[in-house]
């Protein structure tokens, strides 16, 4: 029932943000064909405009791509006339998921390993060089480490591609790039879950019945320890997905994260519209999927 | 290590998503590397075209783009950019220069089969004039007949145009004026022919439907933000002199990026200068890689002459006589040449006359006669520098930066630096919401009136609020005229008026064009003014290895 309510309640919520993002684009100065150029004659800009109804109301625009997107249309882009929106996203999208799904598996299988030893290694030397090592990963941002990569692995060692999409070695140097930062967070979060874990009554008592120490890590302290990691991944997992402008800008990765710079640059209202919808409901559904998963995970959290 | 492996095999369940995650991520990796035969050439062509449809286009990279696919009567020579023979393999020109008569080559045929015949040919120009078509570069054909009226829809009958098939493989065409351009004009992108059956039949999206192609490639595929795949047309006429058989055009973004491809011998051309990392072109220029040569293009201040002081030439003259230009290219854009003139000096038809010189003395006398004798109680101006991305951005304010230390250092007068977005800095330009701003302009055709056409009054382009009855004199007598040396007498009148006396504008240097290739690894590459770079002319040398 929570779930159902939850999934109902995205609609209304997708409606207002469509329409907020919409009158705001309109509120920027600036239109997708306002170009150093200037149209041939003010008659080829007004044919240009009505061609795409931008001479409409704003309301009475939105309420045309309100009837069309019901209808699964979401528009020819501005910039690229000879696209549908929905022809750029299936382009893109698949592109960026895989990026974001390897960096996404990346930042979990190294940032809870090195959360968990730093954790149980507290104050010896592996937690001391290992949350150095977290926090540059957090500090240093990925247009900085992403060239850096890319010059020592492809440029020097000649290990892997500089750039582009294609082969499955030319994934690397991005999937690093933009799980890194993402690793340190993870770590940071199992570190600090598992030091209080391990603080806490159940584990002392788990101690004092004589479990070993590593049935008392395994099985009783990682469980509650991972959750806040749980927590985030939701939102994390939302930001990998939807694609990286950095990193695909670095790597020239032909996914959707440029867009979203870009599309608003250029002023292709429809691109936009339909990629801030596309992030909206990839993060409401991850949330959803980690509430989910916390009702697996804490026996405490009961849903009705 | 086995209490690593033991925890990850006693996780809970919902972690079981995570090698789902991996192997599902990797699928998804391998179902999307199709395997594909590398290119025969692979060229660096710059941002995401928006359009291949030679009506749309308007930036260079789509120009670029587009070249290879679509052809028009005259094609461009690699080596001069001048025109030469393309689906018409010979023409006459009238005495007065006003009609011409190009007959087409029987073997012009479509990649798909078919001929391509006369009617192509006028479809495809009515295309461009089609008042609903919205055509941006439909000035182009204003040198036509009847071609500006119907564009605007007061002229409804198209037979009145001119332009006439008189037979399958004759064109008739005829001008309101003689036109010095029109050969060129002809192997411009958006004049070049398109298939009437597909565009009709696919409406918006027939680019991307597999066409047939008049030129000398064809599209394999576009991905967008990734590559555009040029494949040869073996139909083409001259396909025995395409040199290169698959082609990929890659979108860059990154100039680190490019030159990191380049370098590992990933890619064999860079075109364009903002495709290189700024920093580094001295250290390129001293390799055998580096090619730069004059083009049409100019990189200018506009002043908007409808705010006081700067409706005063003498204020205007005084900011322009103050400008150290050789000592500011030197600076910011040393591989061009500094500027004392709108025109470059490498264009056809042009006499070059006196331009705007370095004269501080001069410009404080103009400046005290204006009223502000040491800049004294001259308004604080502001100066219009938009961001246009990357290195762009930064080299317009810099620009900025100059001129407000020189301005302040030889006038005293103050003036502040407005950064804004690009699309916010062209709305304030064509609005006149500025005192002076940032400009540049690249010819479209090889003529001086691409660029001398843009401070007319009516010009949508001159967004500084100046006109002048000389000069409007000047142009339109120029237009009409078939002698090449008076016109080109008028033309430097009228360019000496604007830059000397007026001022509604200050230039500071003209374009270079730029391509990075190795001599060794690639031939038929040439610079030249129009920066066009025909692809079929163009291939990589094969390695001894592999030969």
């Amino acid at each position: 029932m929570f779930f159902v309510k939850r999934i109902l309640f995205l609609v209304p919520l997708l409606l207002v943000i469509s329409s907020l993002s919409f009158a705001l684009l309109r509120l920027a100065p600036g239109g997708p064909f306002d170009h150093d150029r200037a149209p041939a004659s003010p008659e080829v800009e007004r044919l240009l405009r009505a061609r795409y109804h931008l001479d409409e109301p704003v309301w009475q625009q939105y309420g045309r791509w309100l009837n069309d997107a019901l209808h699964g249309d979401f528009g020819l882009s501005l910039k690229y006339r000879n696209h549908t929106v929905t022809d750029i996203i299936r382009q893109g999208l698949p592109v960026s998921l895989s990026l974001g799904l390897l960096a996404f598996g990346f930042a979990v299988g190294v940032g809870i390993p090195v959360g968990f030893f730093t954790a149980v290694r507290r104050g010896e030397w592996v937690d001391w060089g290992g949350s150095f090592l977290v926090l540059l990963s957090i500090c240093v941002p990925g247009f900085v480490i992403g060239p850096l990569l890319a010059m020592i692995f492809a440029l020097k060692l000649h290990w892997l591609p500089p750039a582009l999409w294609g082969a499955p070695l030319q994934a690397v140097l991005p999937m690093v790039t933009l799980g890194l930062y993402f690793a340190g967070r993870v770590a940071r979060l199992m570190r600090e879950g598992m030091t209080q874990t391990l603080q806490s009554e159940f584990i002392r008592t788990a101690r004092a019945k004589g479990l070993s120490e590593f049935a008392v890590l395994t099985r009783h302290a990682f469980r509650l320890a991972v959750m806040p990691v749980v927590s985030y991944s939701g939102p994390m997992l939302a930001d990998l997905l939807t694609g990286s402008f950095v990193v695909e800008s670095i790597f020239q990765i032909p996914g959707i994260g440029v867009f979203i710079v870009d599309s608003s640059r250029s002023r292709d209202y429809p691109l936009v519209i339909g990629l801030v919808l596309l992030y909206a409901v990839l993060l409401l559904v991850m949330n959803l999927v980690v509430d989910l998963a916390y009702g697996l995970l804490d026996p405490r959290v009961k849903y009705d | 290590m086995p209490v690593l492996l033991n925890a990850l095999g006693k996780l809970p369940g919902a972690f079981s998503f995570l090698p789902l995650a991996a192997v599902l991520a990797l699928a998804m990796l391998v179902a999307g590397c199709r395997p594909e035969p590398p290119a025969d050439l692979t060229v660096i062509n710059g941002p995401d075209p928006g359009s291949l449809d030679p009506l749309l286009v308007t930036g260079i990279e789509e120009l670029r783009a587009v070249l290879p696919l679509f052809e028009g009567l005259t094609r461009p020579d690699p080596a001069t950019g001048r025109a030469l023979p393309g689906l018409a393999e010979r023409w006459e020109i009238s005495p007065d220069g006003r009609h011409y008569t190009f007959h087409l080559r029987t073997n012009a045929a479509w990649s798909t089969g078919g001929p391509i015949t006369s009617a192509d040919l006028v479809y495809s120009w009515r295309r461009i004039l089609e008042p609903t078509n919205a055509c941006q570069y439909v000035n182009l054909m204003y040198p036509l007949h009847g071609a500006e009226a119907y564009a605007a829809g007061q002229l409804k009958d198209f037979a009145q145009v001119g332009v006439r098939a008189p037979d399958a493989h004759t064109v008739e065409a005829t001008l309101d004026n003689p036109c010095p351009w029109f050969l060129d004009l002809c192997a411009f992108q958006t004049l070049s022919v398109v298939p009437r059956a597909a565009i009709e039949r696919d409406g918006d999206q027939w680019i991307m439907r597999h066409p047939p192609f008049s030129g000398a490639y064809e599209l394999e595929y576009w991905r967008i933000s990734d590559r555009v795949r040029l494949r040869r047309n073996e139909r083409y006429w001259d396909a025995a002199n395409t040199r290169s058989r698959i082609v990929d055009l890659l979108v860059m973004s990154s100039p680190a990026t490019a030159l990191n491809l380049y370098e590992d011998h990933q890619v064999d051309v860079i075109l364009d200068k903002p495709l290189v990392p700024t920093e580094l072109l001295p250290v390129l220029a001293k390799t055998p890689d580096y090619h730069t040569f004059p083009m049409l293009g100019s990189y200018f201040v506009r002043i908007n002459v409808t705010r006081p002081p700067l409706n005063d030439p003498r204020v205007r003259r005084a900011l322009a006589l103050t400008v150290d230009k050789p000592r500011l290219t030197q600076r910011i854009a040393p591989t061009c040449e500094p500027a004392d003139h709108i025109v470059p000096g490498a264009t056809a038809n042009y006499l070059r006359g006196e331009g705007q010189h370095r004269d501080p003395e001069l410009a404080r006398r103009l400046l005290a006669e204006a009223g502000f004798p040491g800049g004294k109680g001259f308004p604080k101006l502001s100066y219009l520098a938009d961001s246009s991305g990357g290195g762009g951005g930064r080299m317009n304010e810099r620009v900025a930066v100059e001129l407000q230390d020189t301005w302040r250092r030889e006038l005293g007068i103050e003036i502040e630096i407005r950064s804004l977005e690009k699309k916010v800095a062209i709305v304030a330009q064509r609005t006149l919401d500025y005192d002076l701003s940032r400009s540049s302009w690249i010819g479209d055709y090889n003529d001086p009136s691409t660029f001398l056409d843009l401070f007319t009054k009516a010009n949508g382009n001159n967004r500084t609020g100046w006109s002048h009855p000389e000069y409007e004199r000047l142009m339109r007598k120029a237009a009409g005229e078939a002698d090449l040396g008076k016109r080109a007498l008028m033309l430097r009148d009228a360019e000496t008026l604007l830059v000397r006396d007026e001022a509604p504008i200050i230039p500071l240097w003209f374009e270079s064009g730029f391509t990075l290739n190795s001599p060794t690894r690639v031939e038929g590459m040439f610079g030249n003014v129009l920066d066009v770079h025909p692809l079929n002319a163009i291939r990589r040398i094969p390695s001894p290895a592999t030969k």
